[in-house]
C-alpha cells in the first residue's frame, strides 16, 4: 500500500510536531497532490485569512505513486496554499528527489502554520522532525542552501527545498526550488515560506514504500519505461520544450513585447534548435524516471560565460520573446537570476515585460528606472530588473515585486492595460488572441493564468478546432481537460509524461490500484477530477474570488488585435464569444451563469458538506438577475 | 576456473548516466521487494548536473573490503569475483566500508550487517543494467574498460589529426 497512511502538522510558532492519521476516506476521494492538499487546505485554514498570515497553512503533499519506482510520478510532491498573487487558491507541483524522500519519511501530508520568530529550516528525519536554526543562510540562493544544509547535515542525500532572497522578502511571485532547478514555481509559494520565516524543508527519508502488488506494478512501469523511449516524449527528450519557439512562432501564436505582436522577428536566435546546438550541455533526469528531460544550459563565452540553467520554454519565452530580448546568453542569465533569487521565470518575465511596455509608452521613465534604459529587448535592462524584482531593490524594483496585477495599480495612468494576468498570475507564453480555446481555459483556471491547468491550448495547436473562434462546446473541451490535469496532478505524474499512458485515464486507474490495492475506475478517477475543481473553485468562492466577474482575459488579448502580417492578423477576444465561452462552460459544469457551482453538482460530488459556501451566493446572484 | 581478469562487474558509463537512481530503485525492488534507495547495492551522485555517475562494487582484484574484514566474514568468490557475506560472522563494525575506495559496501538499514552487489545472482543478470533507461550501465570486464578507453583515446586523436590536415 502505497500512501504512508500519516500526515505531519508543524506549528512554527510554538513549535509544536505531531502527527495524524491519513483520513483514508478523503484520500480515496481526492487522491492525494493537488487534490488531497486542498481537501486539507478547507480543513486548516478560515475563511479571509491574508496569504502572510501566520494562520495561512502551506502543506506539502505527496502523491499515491511518490516513493515508488513509478517513472515520473515517484519523485513529485505538491504545495497547496491561499495564493499571494491571486488571493485564491495556490497550487504548484515539482520533481526531482524531495518528493520521494519526504514519502519514504512516512508522510502523505506535511502541514505547515504559525511563524517562526528567526529564520529557520525544518529537518524531517523521518519520524524525526527538528526546526534548525538558518539566520546565517539568509539572503542565500537555493542552491547554497541547498549545499550548506547538506553540509552541516553532513548528508548528501538529503533533500531540501528552499527559498531565495525573493521569498524573503516576499516578493509575491516568489517560488521555492528544491533539488537544484526543480520549481514549485507558480501562485507565489516561495513568499508564503518567507512570511514563515522558513527558509527550507529538508528531509531524509529512508522506510521502505511498498506497493500492493508489486508483481504487476513491475511489470506496469517496465512497459511505461518502455513507452517513455517511443514517440510520445519524443520531444522532451530531443529539443525539449524550447521546440514551442518556432512552432508558435510559425502559428502566430507566440506572445512577443508583452504580447504586443504575436510572431518575434528574433525567433531563430532563441530557438530550441539553436539552444541545443550551442549550449545545451547535458539531459539529466529526475529521480525513478529515465526519460531524462532536463535539458542543462551552459553559457560558452561572452559576459554570461559560466551561467549555467536548465532551460524549459515558459521561462525561455518569458524572458526572451516577451521582453523582444532575442540574445539567448542574456535569456539563460536572466532565468539563472530567476534561479539564484528564487522567482517565478513566467512570472517574472511577464512582469519585465510589463514594465519595458510601460517605459515604451512613458508610463515608466528613467528617474523611475534610476536610469535604466528599460526598453524592449535591451539584453543588460533584462538582467538587471530580475536582480531588483528578486532584491526589490529601488522603487521599480519594489513595485514590480507586488507583480502585475498590483504594480498596475500603483504606477496607475492606465499601466492595467499592459497587466498581462488573469485573477492576479501572469500569462505564460501562448497567444491567447489566436488560440481561443486556451483563452477560456486560462480564464477559467482555479489558480489564474496557467498552460497547466487544462492545457487547452492543444486543441487550438493541434488544429482540431478553428482556434480563431470560441464557440459552444469549448466548454466541455476545457472541462475534459481541466479534470484529466486535475487527475495527473493529484496523482502527480508529470506532465511531459501524459502522452505515454496510452489508454489515458484507464491506465492511470490501474497504475493507483496496483500501488494502493484501492479498486479505482477511470469512471472514478475523473470523478474525483471534476470533485478537485470544484473544490477548488469552492476555495476561491469563499475567498470572494471564485465567480464570474474573475474569470477574465488581459485587456490586451481583449482589445488589441494581433498586428503581425499573416495567419492570425487581426485576431483578438470579443466580449460575445467569450461571454459564449463561459456560458458553456459553466452549463456543462452544473455552474449557474455567475459560475457558481449548485448545491445540485455538489451533493453529486459528495460535496455536500460545502454547500454552506454557495448557498447564499447563489440567491445573491438570482435576486441581481431580477 | 577462469581469468580473474574476465571477472565481469557493473560499471557505469558517466557520459551517458543522467543521475535518474532508477537502478537504485531497480535494486531494492529486486532484492528487497521494496522500494528504497536506502537499501540499494547501487548508488548514484550527483556533484552537479553534469556530474552524475552510478557506483557499485567493483570486484577488485585483490579486495581491501576481505582484507579488512577482522572476523573474516568477507570472502571473494573465486569462480565470480562476488564479495560474499556472512552474515552471522559480520558484526556491522564498518571497517569493509573505510576500505573500500567506491563505497560500495554498505550497512544494510535493517539487518545491520553489510551488503554488496552480487550481479543478482539469482535473476540471471542484473537488474540494473535491465532497467537503465539510458544504457548506462554495463557488465563489463576490467579488458572491456581498457578496450573501451584505447578506442575513445584514439577516436579523439584522429578527430584532432582530421583538423590538422590541410583541405
Amino acid at each position: 500500500m502505497s500512501y504512508a497512511g500519516k500526515t505531519l502538522h508543524i506549528d512554527l510558532t510554538s513549535g509544536k510536531v505531531e502527527t495524524k492519521p491519513l483520513n483514508m476516506e478523503l484520500a480515496k476521494e481526492f487522491i492525494g497532490g493537488i487534490g488531497l492538499g486542498m481537501r486539507l487546505l478547507f480543513d486548516h485554514s478560515k475563511p479571509g485569512t491574508d496569504p502572510f498570515s501566520p494562520k495561512n497553512p502551506m502543506i506539502f503533499v505527496t502523491g499515491p505513486l511518490s516513493g515508488t519506482m513509478a517513472p515520473s510520478a515517484g519523485n513529485s510532491y505538491a504545495v497547496v496554499s491561499k495564493s499571494p498573487a491571486t488571493g485564491g487558491i495556490a497550487e504548484s507541483k515539482a520533481h526531482g528527489f524531495f518528493g520521494a524522500d519526504l514519502k519514504r519519511a512516512g508522510y502523505d501530508a506535511v502541514i505547515i502554520t504559525g511563524k517562526s520568530e528567526k529564520l529557520i529550516y525544518v529537518f524531517i528525519d523521518d519520524d524525526s522532525v527538528q526546526l534548525m536554526d538558518a539566520e546565517r543562510l539568509k539572503g542565500k540562493s537555493s542552491h547554497e542552501t541547498e549545499e550548506a544544509i547538506k553540509e552541516e547535515l553532513g548528508d548528501y542525500y538529503v533533500r531540501v527545498m528552499s527559498i531565495g532572497e525573493a521569498g524573503e522578502k516576499l516578493v509575491r511571485v516568489a517560488c521555492a526550488l528544491n533539488d537544484e532547478f526543480r520549481a514549485i514555481g507558480r501562485t507565489g509559494m516561495g513568499a508564503v515560506m518567507g512570511s514563515k520565516n522558513l527558509k527550507a524543508v529538508a528531509v531524509r527519508g529512508t522506510k521502505d514504500v511498498n506497493v500492493a502488488n508489486l508483481e504487476e506494478f513491475k511489470e506496469f512501469i517496465k512497459m511505461i519505461h518502455e513507452r517513455m523511449k517511443g514517440p510520445k516524449t519524443r520531444k522532451y527528450r530531443t529539443l525539449g520544450t524550447p521546440e514551442n519557439v518556432l512552432v508558435l512562432n510559425a502559428l502566430a501564436a507566440l506572445p512577443t513585447r508583452n504580447f504586443t505582436q504575436a510572431t518575434f522577428e528574433g525567433a531563430e536566435k532563441v530557438s530550441g534548435e539553436y539552444l541545443n546546438e550551442r549550449y545545451i550541455k547535458k539531459i539529466i533526469g529526475c529521480a525513478t524516471c529515465g526519460m531524462r528531460c532536463d535539458h542543462i544550459a551552459f553559457v560558452p563565452e561572452g559576459p554570461y560565460k559560466g551561467t549555467t540553467a536548465r532551460v524549459e520554454f515558459e521561462c525561455l519565452w518569458a524572458l526572451g520573446p516577451n521582453c523582444g530580448v532575442d540574445h539567448l546568453d542574456a535569456v539563460i542569465e536572466a532565468i539563472s537570476q530567476c534561479n539564484y533569487y528564487g522567482l517565478d521565470g513566467i512570472s517574472t518575465g511577464v512582469i519585465v515585460g510589463f514594465a519595458m511596455d510601460c517605459y515604451e509608452h512613458g508610463l515608466l521613465t528613467k528617474k523611475d528606472t534610476e536610469g535604466l534604459d528599460l526598453r524592449f529587448g535591451n539584453p543588460e535592462a533584462l538582467v538587471e530588473m530580475v536582480k531588483r524584482i528578486g532584491s526589490r531593490k529601488g522603487w521599480l524594483g519594489d513595485v514590480l515585486a507586488e507583480g502585475t496585477m498590483r504594480a498596475a495599480e500603483k504606477i496607475g495612468k492606465g499601466a492595467v492595460k499592459y497587466a498581462n494576468h488573469i485573477k492576479g498570475l501572469e500569462l505564460p507564453g501562448y497567444d491567447l488572441r489566436g488560440l481561443k480555446t486556451a483563452a477560456l481555459g486560462f480564464a477559467v483556471s482555479f489558480r489564474g493564468a496557467c498552460h497547466l491547468r487544462s492545457g487547452a491550448y492543444s486543441p487550438d495547436v493541434k488544429g482540431s478546432v478553428d482556434r480563431f473562434k470560441l464557440e459552444k462546446g469549448r466548454g466541455k473541451i476545457v472541462m475534459d481537460l481541466e479534470d484529466q490535469y486535475n487527475v495527473i496532478d493529484s496523482l502527480i505524474l508529470c506532465k511531459f509524461s501524459r502522452g505515454v499512458y496510452y489508454d489515458g485515464l484507464k491506465d492511470m486507474a490501474k497504475y493507483y490500484t496496483l500501488a494502493t490495492g484501492i479498486k479505482m475506475t477511470a469512471e472514478k478517477l475523473i470523478l474525483a477530477g471534476e470533485r478537485i475543481n470544484n473544490i477548488a473553485r469552492l476555495f476561491n468562492i469563499r475567498e470572494g474570488k471564485g465567480t464570474r466577474e474573475y474569470d477574465t482575459l488581459p485587456p490586451k488579448i481583449m482589445t488589441v488585435p494581433i498586428p503581425d502580417e499573416g495567419i492570425a492578423k487581426g485576431s483578438c477576444v470579443n466580449q460575445k464569444e467569450f461571454d459564449v465561452g463561459l456560458d458553456d462552460y459553466y452549463e456543462v459544469r452544473g455552474w449557474t451563469k455567475d459560475g457558481i457551482p449548485t448545491v445540485e453538482k455538489l451533493n453529486e460530488l459528495g460535496l455536500n458538506d460545502f454547500a454552506y459556501i454557495v448557498k447564499g451566493k447563489i440567491e445573491k446572484s438570482k435576486k441581481g438577475a431580477k | 576456473m577462469p581469468a580473474t581478469h574476465a571477472r565481469k562487474f557493473v560499471s557505469a558509463d558517466p557520459n551517458k548516466c543522467v543521475g535518474c537512481a532508477v537502478c537504485e530503485y531497480a535494486c531494492s525492488m529486486v532484492k528487497e521487494k521494496t522500494y528504497n534507495p536506502t537499501k540499494s547495492r547501487i548508488r548514484t551522485v550527483r556533484l552537479n548536473p553534469f556530474a552524475n555517475l552510478a557506483v557499485t562494487c567493483r570486484l577488485c582484484e585483490d579486495p581491501p573490503c576481505v582484507a579488512a574484514c577482522p572476523r573474516d566474514a568477507l570472502t571473494q568468490s573465486e569462480e565470480t569475483g562476488i564479495i560474499m557475506v556472512d552474515e552471522d560472522a559480520c558484526n556491522g563494525c564498518g571497517w569493509c566500508i573505510e576500505a573500500c575506495d567506491y563505497g560500495a559496501v554498505m550497512l544494510h538499514p535493517e539487518t545491520k550487517v553489510v551488503y554488496i552487489c552480487d550481479l543478482c545472482q539469482d535473476q540471471g543478470k542484473p537488474q540494473c543494467i535491465e532497467w537503465c533507461p539510458e544504457g548506462a550501465l554495463e557488465l563489463v570486464t576490467t579488458d572491456i574498460l581498457a578496450q573501451k578507453a584505447r578506442r575513445s583515446i584514439v577516436r579523439k586523436l584522429f578527430q584532432e589529426a582530421m583538423k590538422a590536415v590541410p583541405v
